[in-house]
């Protein structure tokens, strides 16, 4: 496992996909920081920067998780990773945690480069930056096992990419869409698979239970799924 | 050491492999012949792990491949029809992921070094695999497959789209690897097989047509012995007085060449070699022999006939 985990981690760094994800996520989270706390003047307030860091993932997850299984089906090295004695947990396990190494490194960093200025000359509400922090470490962590379902079903990375894009602005934006539902069942759903409703309470310094079982929860299920999708490749 | 037993893979409602039953013993070379789609690949997927049967049991050096994956797939080196090369690696990098992924215990550098000086790679292991050219990238895959030294090496059309060089340098390599490893070798090249392996599997829609040593698959399934023969003399003479040779069954003149030669098709009987008698024959009536050349007994011909009559 530890073999694929430092394959996948010097994929990133010698292809440009580690360099352009971290490009866009420091470039856009600086402009976000800059207009939207920075900028606002009175309050040292870091909630509408998360908020439109969740929305940001929406574009950089992808660039991460496109190529993570997809690419391995294209180029037929699956064949080398299926034949090894390596479990499909573990194959499917560390690319996650290689991908995630990047987002969460990525993440911490800017965030707390950030918080330091404030820090020094303000006062920053601690409770809601921790918790926000918590809250998008955990959101990034399911959004990533989202990727890579999604780019385990295809060959095509920009598929993979398209799909995922999909599938996370659905999670972001189902509590937006729910106004203009008129069935109560569906509703419901909608905002239960809400993340932003779950996030929410993190962003109030709040710590929740149920958020932190449903944000592992999806991350567990999707990674499940993709070892279920090398698992069915297999049968099929 | 290979043990494969009423293996059935169905796609669908179509069998790409159906009831095939075999063993492979420790050290031999088996030759896994058959036309596209036979269900080569199929079965050599089965029995690297990568691919589950529907029924049936693949079983190496005594371990089942889905009850001791972990067991089985150490002793497996396995290289697919398209290498599974990592393009932006170096070879020594692709290498050493490997031997991390196989668990390799082994001294790293000594063992990569070795397998590169075996294939003949040991010149570009700083090189990118992307910038390598067919033939060197086939000879990384197989590489792979020698890493951790496994007892069995699976390669699935080995010498695929390589020149003639590189394709004897292969040949040489996998004759030099059956002396201490069990190996496996699909391929639809006959000449290549009858070189290589020990013994030969055909295989034609998914079932086993022939299974028999290398050395007596020839005679074993063609009926007739016959050899092309141009001789200079008489050529109504020297036919029929070939003719009367004993075991001779018939004697066709195939071509007549005008300047007083003439090739002669001789079928025999298969048990008889009608060579010596042949000789001997225009030696004693000095008809000067000009080519003598064993024909039609090719792998070629038994194999269409073998896949024909199936």
């Amino acid at each position: 496992m530890s073999a694929i985990y430092k394959r996948e981690m010097r994929y990133f760094f010698t292809s440009a996909v580690g360099y352009v994800f971290v490009a866009i996520f420091f470039a856009v989270s600086a402009a976000i920081f800059m207009t939207l706390t920075l900028q606002q003047g009175d309050k040292a307030d870091f909630s509408s920067y998360f908020s439109y860091i969740i929305i940001l993932c929406i574009v950089v997850v992808p660039l991460l998780t496109m190529k993570l299984v997809s690419e391995e089906r294209k180029m037929k090295t699956d064949q080398l990773l299926l034949t090894a004695p390596v479990t499909l947990t573990g194959i499917v396990m560390a690319k996650f945690l290689a991908a995630y190494t990047l987002f969460g490194g990525s993440f911490l960093v800017a965030s707390s480069f950030y918080y330091i200025p404030l820090a020094m000359y303000g006062s920053p509400d601690s409770a809601t930056y921790f918790g926000s922090v918590i809250a998008v470490l955990l959101l990034g962590a399911a959004f990533i096992a989202v990727g890579e379902f999604i780019s385990s079903l295809t060959e095509n990375q920009f598929l993979a990419a398209f799909g995922t894009i999909a599938v996370l602005v659905f999670f972001i934006f189902s509590s937006a869409i729910n106004s203009y539902i008129n069935v109560e069942f569906i509703r419901r759903i909608f905002s239960a698979v809400c993340v932003m409703t779950r996030y929410t309470y993190f962003s109030y310094g709040l710590f929740d239970w149920a958020s932190l079982v449903y944000f592992i929860s999806l991350t567990g299920v999707f990674l499940f799924l993709t070892v279920r999708v090398f698992e069915k490749r297999r049968w099929s | 050491m290979i043990k494969i037993e009423h293996l059935t893979k169905k796609y669908g409602e179509r069998y790409a492999i159906n009831d095939l039953s075999f063993e492979v013993k420790r050290g031999e070379i088996v030759g896994f012949l058959g036309p596209n789609g036979a269900g080569k690949t199929t079965t050599m997927s089965i029995l690297t792990g990568y691919l589950s049967s529907t029924s049936g049991r693949a079983e190496i050096d005594g371990l089942d491949i889905l009850e001791h994956p972990f067991a089985a797939k150490k002793k497996i080196g396995y290289l697919p029809e398209q290498p599974p090369l990592y393009l932006d690696m170096t070879v020594y990098e692709y290498l050493s992921f490997i031997y991390d992924l196989k668990k390799c215990t082994l001294n790293r550098d000594e063992h990569i070094g070795e397998i590169a000086k075996v294939v003949k790679i040991d010149n570009c292991l700083n090189r990118i695999i992307r910038n390598l050219s067919k033939g060197y990238r086939q000879r990384v895959g197989i590489a792979g497959a020698l890493v951790s030294n496994p007892e069995v090496v699976i390669f699935d059309e080995p010498t695929n789209g390589l020149d003639p060089k590189q394709i004897i340098d292969i040949r040489n390599l996998i004759k030099e690897l059956g002396k201490d490893h069990t190996v496996i070798l699909s391929t639809h090249i006959l000449s290549e097989v009858k070189m290589i392996c020990d013994r030969i599997i055909i295989i034609n829609e998914g079932r086993i047509v022939a299974d028999r040593r290398t050395d007596d698959i020839e005679g074993a399934l063609v009926g007739n012995r016959r050899i092309m023969l141009r001789a200079e003399g008489p050529i109504a003479t020297v036919s029929n007085s070939i003719r009367k040779i004993n075991g001779v069954n018939s004697v066709t003149v195939a071509v007549d060449y005008g300047d007083g030669t003439a090739s002669y098709l001789v079928e025999s009987d298969n048990a008889v070699d009608v060579r010596k008698p042949i000789f001997n024959l225009l030696a004693q009536n000095a008809w000067p022999i000009l080519e003598l050349e064993p024909v039609g007994a090719t792998l070629e011909s038994i194999f269409i006939s073998v896949i024909g009559s199936n």
